[in-house]
């Protein structure tokens, strides 16, 4: 167990640094910002103090590695726009947008999974035949539209719902969140369902299969055999076997679902991360867009952790260890 | 016969003319026909006949687990004399696991590999009584004991992967007579097993189903099994039985040709350095049963009537039954 902590957190630096390097030359390639920081009538004398203030005269490895040595120190550099750290300006939004996207995943799979396991008990009723095709739409609608619709008929033609934006937050644990007041709750429902469609589409089909194959094991039969009623059947001999599947391929679109939220909270003019980055890349704010990328591997390297850990207590027979073992 | 004096018992299970099919895209499929057995308390059935001959199909029917696009077509199953074969889900669950219970070929896919053994031992007697956690934990360690499994206490926590094919059928041995069933299906418990554990596993069940008054039906393909297990032969061929009686009666005078060919390719110490023989061609297909006797195409007796109709049962006195147009005489 902790050979295997170790081995991982070696894994998780190798991706983060891959990453640094991958980000840092990419936006190196964009060109000099000094172009964009100058003001438009500076002269040579000007240009050149301005590099020589932010570094950009050294040569591309020793920036580089002054960029690496700030990065260990949790220094990401300022924004441009904001005038204080990249990471400070992330940090006030992450909660908005990580508030967006557990919720739509606990939609994903509040609706994805009772409609997967009726669509694979039942695969020829006309529930069931309903609820596949019906999935095919939430795959195949854009985001975005599907967002834009709900706007319309929730927002402008019942007026129930607010059209954007970000319900009043309360503090807990240092974080802004909005779901303990049901304005916030007003305010996230349309977005979280938008950004929860797809992925509740992609959760029916893998219990429609799963279920699918799982009624069919002889497991199942043994404990009918055994007189279980069938509701315990298919709550813990079902569900449980089925889950494995599901919590990898969740655990890997969670994180694409903070990445769409770029889109989303477009959409819903709602304050998060993906929203920032959009300004950001409009505003030239490198610091921020480095930033962004930066927050967002550790993130996924987290919930591949995370997820790691879920296949242990779902399935027994897997155990973490090195491969030596 | 001793078996005379039994005859008026009510048996543990009796099966009647039942009849079993499946909905399949060739039309309707009959997996069984027309089958009919008895077993009576602690007595020990044998059910044998080659894969496809629907010997399963008659267990899983009388446990009621018979699954669209299957359904029972015809016939009368009773379980200690009650008629169960229209009773309904919600009564049919309460005998299964209780009054009539099953064991399945594969030990490694019978267990489900995420949960516990106490879960899914404890759950099985809860399903049926209402017991307190910690007794039905008393109840499930002594159930793992009387099938030999050692120091039952510390292995109520393993999961099904940290035991052996052998260790795991007995288990499900455990489970099924936890509520000492009336009856008890083995659908060839012991052939996904080693030799010497096959050996070890059918004397267990043996004893256990002599000491509950538990009647056994022993699914198998695999005639030295029967014959030293049960009590009565029933023979299946293509969906129906085409021969039953006594082992005795069954295996040293075969009536049917087909009982007759299963036996001689049993390799046999009495045979040795001699080819073995061989039932010639392969079992037909449900979808595309000969017409007549099934068994015509393969067998070394046949005449034209047999192609053209379905042999007379021939049901003598002493329980032997035979469906055959020439049967093999007496040795």
């Amino acid at each position: 167990m902790i050979a295997y902590l170790i081995r991982r957190l070696g894994q998780s630096v190798l991706v983060l640094f891959t990453m640094a390097v991958l980000v840092f030359f990419a936006v190196f390639a964009l060109g000099s910002p000094v172009d964009m920081l100058a003001s438009p009538d500076a002269d040579q004398a000007e240009r050149a103090a301005l590099a020589v203030r932010f570094g950009l005269d050294k040569s591309l490895p020793v920036q580089f590695a002054t960029f690496i040595g700030n990065a260990l120190h949790g220094d990401l550099g300022a924004s441009f726009v904001y005038g204080k750290s990249a990471l400070a300006v992330i940090g006030e939004r992450l909660p908005a947008t990580i508030e967006l996207a557990v919720l739509a995943l606990v939609f994903s799979v509040l609706i994805g999974v009772p409609l997967g396991v009726i669509a694979g008990l039942r695969p020829n009723s006309i529930a069931g035949r309903a609820i596949m095709s019906t999935s095919i739409f939430g795959f195949s609608l854009p985001n975005f539209w599907i967002g834009l619709m709900l706007i319309l008929f929730f927002a402008v033609y019942l007026g129930w719902l607010p059209a954007g934006g970000r319900g009043p937050t309360t503090n807990v644990l240092g974080m802004e969140l909005s779901i303990f007041s049901v304005e916030g709750w007003r305010h996230l429902i349309l977005p979280a369902l938008t950004l929860a469609l797809y992925k509740a589409s992609l959760v029916v089909r893998l219990c429609e299969a799963g279920t699918r194959e799982i009624i069919t094991q002889e497991y199942i039969r043994f404990a009918r055999a055994k007189g279980l009623s069938r509701f315990r059947i298919i709550r813990l001999h079902l569900l449980k076997n089925m889950m494995i599947p599901v919590v990898t391929i969740l655990g890997m679109e969670f994180g694409a679902m903070i990445a769409f939220t770029v889109v989303i909270e477009t959409v819903f003019a709602y304050p998060g991360m993906g929203k920032l980055l959009i300004e950001s890349i409009n505003r030239l704010d490198r610091p921020v867009v480095v930033a962004y990328l930066m927050v967002t591997t550790v993130i996924f390297v987290v919930i591949n952790l995370i997820v790691d850990f879920l296949y242990v207590a779902l399935d027994p027979r897997v155990r973490l260890s090195g491969p030596n073992e | 016969m001793i078996q005379l004096q039994k005859t008026h018992q009510v048996p543990a299970l009796s099966v009647e003319n039942l009849s079993v099919t499946f909905k399949t895209r060739k039309g309707l499929v009959t997996a069984i026909n027309d089958v009919s057995f008895h077993v009576n308390p602690g007595e020990v059935l044998g059910v044998v006949g080659e894969s496809g001959s629907g010997k399963s199909v008659t267990g899983l029917a009388a446990m009621g687990l018979i699954d669209p696009p299957g359904r029972i077509s015809g016939g009368r199953v009773a379980l200690e004399g009650r008629d169960i074969a229209g009773i309904g889900d919600k009564a049919m669950r309460g005998l299964r696991g209780s009054r009539i219970a099953m064991i399945f070929q594969d030990p490694i896919s019978t267990l489900n590999p995420v949960l516990r053994i106490d879960t899914q031992i404890m759950e099985a007697i809860t399903a049926h009584e209402k017991i307190s956690p910690a007794a039905a934990r008393v109840r499930a360690i002594e159930a793992l004991r009387a099938v030999g499994i050692p120091s039952p206490e510390s292995r109520l926590e393993a999961y099904p992967h940290q035991f052996s094919g052998g260790m795991r059928q007995r288990v499900a041995i455990a489970i099924a007579l936890l509520h000492r069933p009336a009856v008890l299906i083995a659908d060839e418990p012991t052939t996904a097993l080693d030799v010497t554990i096959q050996a070890q596993i059918l004397g267990e069940v043996q004893k256990l189903a002599a000491e509950n008054g538990t009647a056994l039906v022993w699914i198998t393909h695999d005639l030295s099994v029967v014959a030293g297990l049960a009590d009565r032969i029933a023979v299946m061929y293509a969906g129906r039985i085409v021969e039953s009686g006594t082992v005795a009666e069954v295996l040293t005078a075969p009536r049917h040709h087909y009982t007759a060919g299963l036996i001689a390719s049993v390799p046999s110490r009495n045979r040795r350095g001699q080819p073995l023989a061989q039932i010639p061609g392969s079992t037909p297909n449900l979808a595309n049963m000969p017409s007549g006797c099934a068994f015509h195409p393969r067998c070394p007796a046949k005449t034209e009537i047999c192609s053209a109709e379905l042999p007379p049962i021939l049901h003598d006195p002493s329980g032997r039954f035979l469906r055959c147009h020439h049967p093999r005489q007496e040795a």
